[in-house]
């Protein structure tokens, strides 16, 4: 703010930051409310907190549906990462050497699984994976999560390869590496970043899917989202914060890794 | 120098023009082949199950798997007089197969949408049904009158042709009449109109929230020094990176009667009854606009980012109040990041499930709710895909705004 701003600038300005602040506030205020009271040892959901105890943690960890649904989703999530990743990198890769005709339309339909309503997506795969078998396994909820990962690895890897030099491959080629060697050797570690970045998001879709879930999935293969959905919806326990707790931590982990790669990319940009 | 070019060959004798025009080819194949295996994988993961559903909201199978002959012989039939002997007979005969084989349920329940009350029909048809033969049609006719009546024949002629556009009518309150007209169902049988309705309404109503609230925290953002930027970002990151049901279930926690919130303002004596704050269209608007508010804020901050401070200077060093140089120089330069962010959460709003689900009453379900419904519950799988298709059409039309907006604007950037 300028010294010679006059009264009601100075008013404005505190104003604005204050409904700026109210806003973030906002933002984080369900996600801070919700950790201590997992923590809890009253089994009430509200402020002021009887005492610390682990027993939901407990209670959480010794649960046998819990667990499977643990186990479920630590099956599914790294699998469907894995294929997104894989064929999103490849083909972010192709899409970035050059202009073929229908470009647009092809790039379109390979981020469309982020904007078509997932109830959609659910409703369409349910049918058509009863039809070809692959209700209620694992290979169609992987199948389907992959799907649902891959826009988020295109878009990351190609806003990365936008900053790459093509010539460093050619230089490579020109001293004779084949491109399988190009790839690995020189692009690989260069788009890293936004290769992981991809993935992590890929990750985090999968790991928070439910709806899907809720249609492909048998009751064994129950996820921990979907456990987590009946439990809202029936009765949102202690036991449920202590879950959210959990995955908030897993978030802020993502969160400073996506941080750390951006600053990174960033400094080698920087000392290229 | 094109004829130079052209005559210029390379060692093995091949014109280098040509050779140059192969190695482009190659070039381009691999790019190709590199994206195809992608591609596929997303037809068979993405494409073809979306593309089942959409076959579903048309599909009309029931009654060919059911009745075959008597939709075969009821294919000449002109609608105007009571069908032949033969029809009666060949209904006689498919309800005694299809008993047998009790695949009876599905065109029964596909003949009661056309005229509620069919299913009973069917079934008393079946408990008393005649013998084929002379008078067939007689006795049918007197088992229930009401096989008499020219009604029924067509319903069971329009439920057995192969395509069908009942559930897509009947999607927008529609239907197809007696006389082969489409006309408006009655006031107390419409109902999905104002699903759509309120579907686009919350969506709205979601999107001037998210913008109200996220057009001033993006231009904090964009102008505070980098180091306080980046540390708020975070806050605003940290909702975005925060699982969906992790935050639902949190406003529920804050908002239920018993709840932080209102033991909150009751303590501090600003209300006597805690307020109904969740399980309505209040606590859908809270948690939608928490939800999708980042993807409000993130594309209009790298919008903002890129507006030189100069502009606004300039504005105001030449006589303008500051506040008509930010409506009349800023603003405006922000609307591609508006129109983005804008356009991209009401796409996503239109297709919320989960959130109204959990948090709203009967009366806040979206078009998605309705579709998991007919899915699930009433196993009314053209119903469930018409409305999908119609909510996938709408999407994908504010998708491909989206995308024209979005490559203008790139294109802008790159003059």
């Amino acid at each position: 703010m300028q010294p010679y701003a006059t009264p009601i600038e100075r008013v404005w300005f505190y104003a604005f930051r204050v409904i700026c602040g109210l806003v973030l506030l906002y933002l984080v205020l369900p996600i801070l409310v919700i950790v201590p009271l997992s923590f809890n040892s009253s089994s009430f959901l509200t402020y002021p907190l009887s005492g610390f105890s682990m027993r939901w943690y407990e209670e959480f960890f010794g649960s046998h549906e819990w667990m499977m649904a643990l186990k479920n989703s630590l099956i599914v999530a790294p699998s469907a990462t894995v294929l997104a990743t894989c064929f999103g990198t490849l083909a972010a890769v192709g899409l970035t050497r050059g202009e073929f005709p229908g470009k647009a339309l092809v790039m379109a339909i390979l981020i469309s699984p982020m904007v078509v309503p997932i109830v959609i997506v659910a409703v369409g795969l349910y049918f058509f994976f009863a039809d070809i078998g692959l209700l209620n396994t694992y290979a169609g909820l992987i199948l389907a999560h992959a799907a649902l990962g891959v826009p988020f690895v295109i878009i990351t890897v190609t806003a990365t390869l936008q900053g790459y030099n093509t010539n460093l491959s050619r230089a490579a080629a020109s001293l004779g590496a084949p491109p399988l060697t190009v790839f690995f050797k020189v692009v690989l570690p260069l788009i890293l970043p936004g290769v992981v970045s991809g993935a992590l998001f890929a990750f985090a879709t999968s790991f928070d899917e439910v709806v899907v879930t809720l249609f492909l999935a048998s009751p064994t293969q129950r996820t921990l989202p979907q456990q987590m959905f009946g439990g809202i919806r029936e009765n949102i326990s202690p036991t449920i914060a202590c879950v959210a707790t959990i995955m908030i931590v897993l978030s802020v982990l993502m969160l400073l890794t996506m941080e750390w790669l951006r600053r990174r990319n960033e400094k080698l940009r920087g000392a290229g | 120098m094109n004829e130079a070019a052209a005559s210029l060959v390379a060692d093995d004798g091949v014109p280098l023009k040509l050779k140059l025009r192969r190695a482009e080819r190659a070039h381009k194949l691999k790019s190709v082949a590199m994206i195809a295996p992608l591609f596929l994988f997303l037809l068979l993961s993405f494409v073809l199950p979306i593309g089942t559903l959409m076959y579903r909201s048309v599909d009309n199978p029931e009654l060919h798997r059911a009745l075959p002959q008597t939709v075969a012989a009821l294919a000449g039939w002109d609608t105007q007089a009571l069908p032949d002997e033969p029809v009666f007979a060949a209904l006689v005969r498919d309800l005694r197969k299809a008993q047998e084989e009790s695949t009876l349920g599905l065109a029964s329940r596909r003949l009661n949408y056309e005229i509620s009350g069919f299913s009973s029909l069917l079934t008393k048809l079946v408990r008393k049904l005649p013998p084929e033969g002379a008078g067939v049609r007689d006795a049918v006719i007197a088992v229930d009158e009401r096989w008499g009546q020219l009604t029924y024949w067509r319903a069971i002629a329009r439920a057995g042709t192969p395509l069908t556009s009942f559930y897509l009518l009947k999607a927008v309150d529609h239907r197809v009449n007696e006389a082969g007209d489409i006309e408006s169902v009655p006031a107390n049988e419409a109902a999905y109109v104002t699903v759509f309705g309120r579907t686009f309404w919350i969506a709205l109503i979601v999107t001037l929230w998210a913008l109200a609230l996220g057009f001033p925290v993006a231009y904090l953002l964009a102008t505070l020094p980098s180091g306080p930027s980046n540390l708020l970002m975070i806050l605003v990151l940290l909702p975005f990176w925060t699982s969906l049901l992790v935050r639902t279930a949190a406003w529920i926690v804050l908002l239920q009667s018993g709840g932080i919130l209102n033991g909150a303002m009751i303590g501090l004596g600003l209300i006597a009854e805690p307020l109904q704050l969740v399980f309505n269209r209040f606590g859908v608007y809270v948690a939608m606009v928490h939800i999708l508010l980042p993807f409000m804020i993130l594309p209009l901050y790298s919008v903002m980012k890129g507006i030189s401070p100069a502009y606004v200077r300039a504005a105001v060093s030449l006589g303008a109040h500051p506040f008509l140089a930010f409506w009349r120089v800023y603003v405006p330069q922000t609307i591609a990041g508006v129109a983005a962010g804008c356009l991209l959460v009401f796409i996503l709003a239109i297709g919320y499930y989960i959130t109204p689900a959990l948090v709203g009453g009967p009366d806040d379900q979206m078009v998605s709710y309705f579709v998991a419904f007919f899915t699930n519950r009433t196993i009314n799988w053209g119903m469930a895909s018409a409305l999908g298709t119609l909510l996938l059409i709408a999407t994908l039309v504010l998708y491909a705004v989206y995308g024209k907006l979005a490559s203008s604007d790139a294109n802008k950037a790159r003059r």
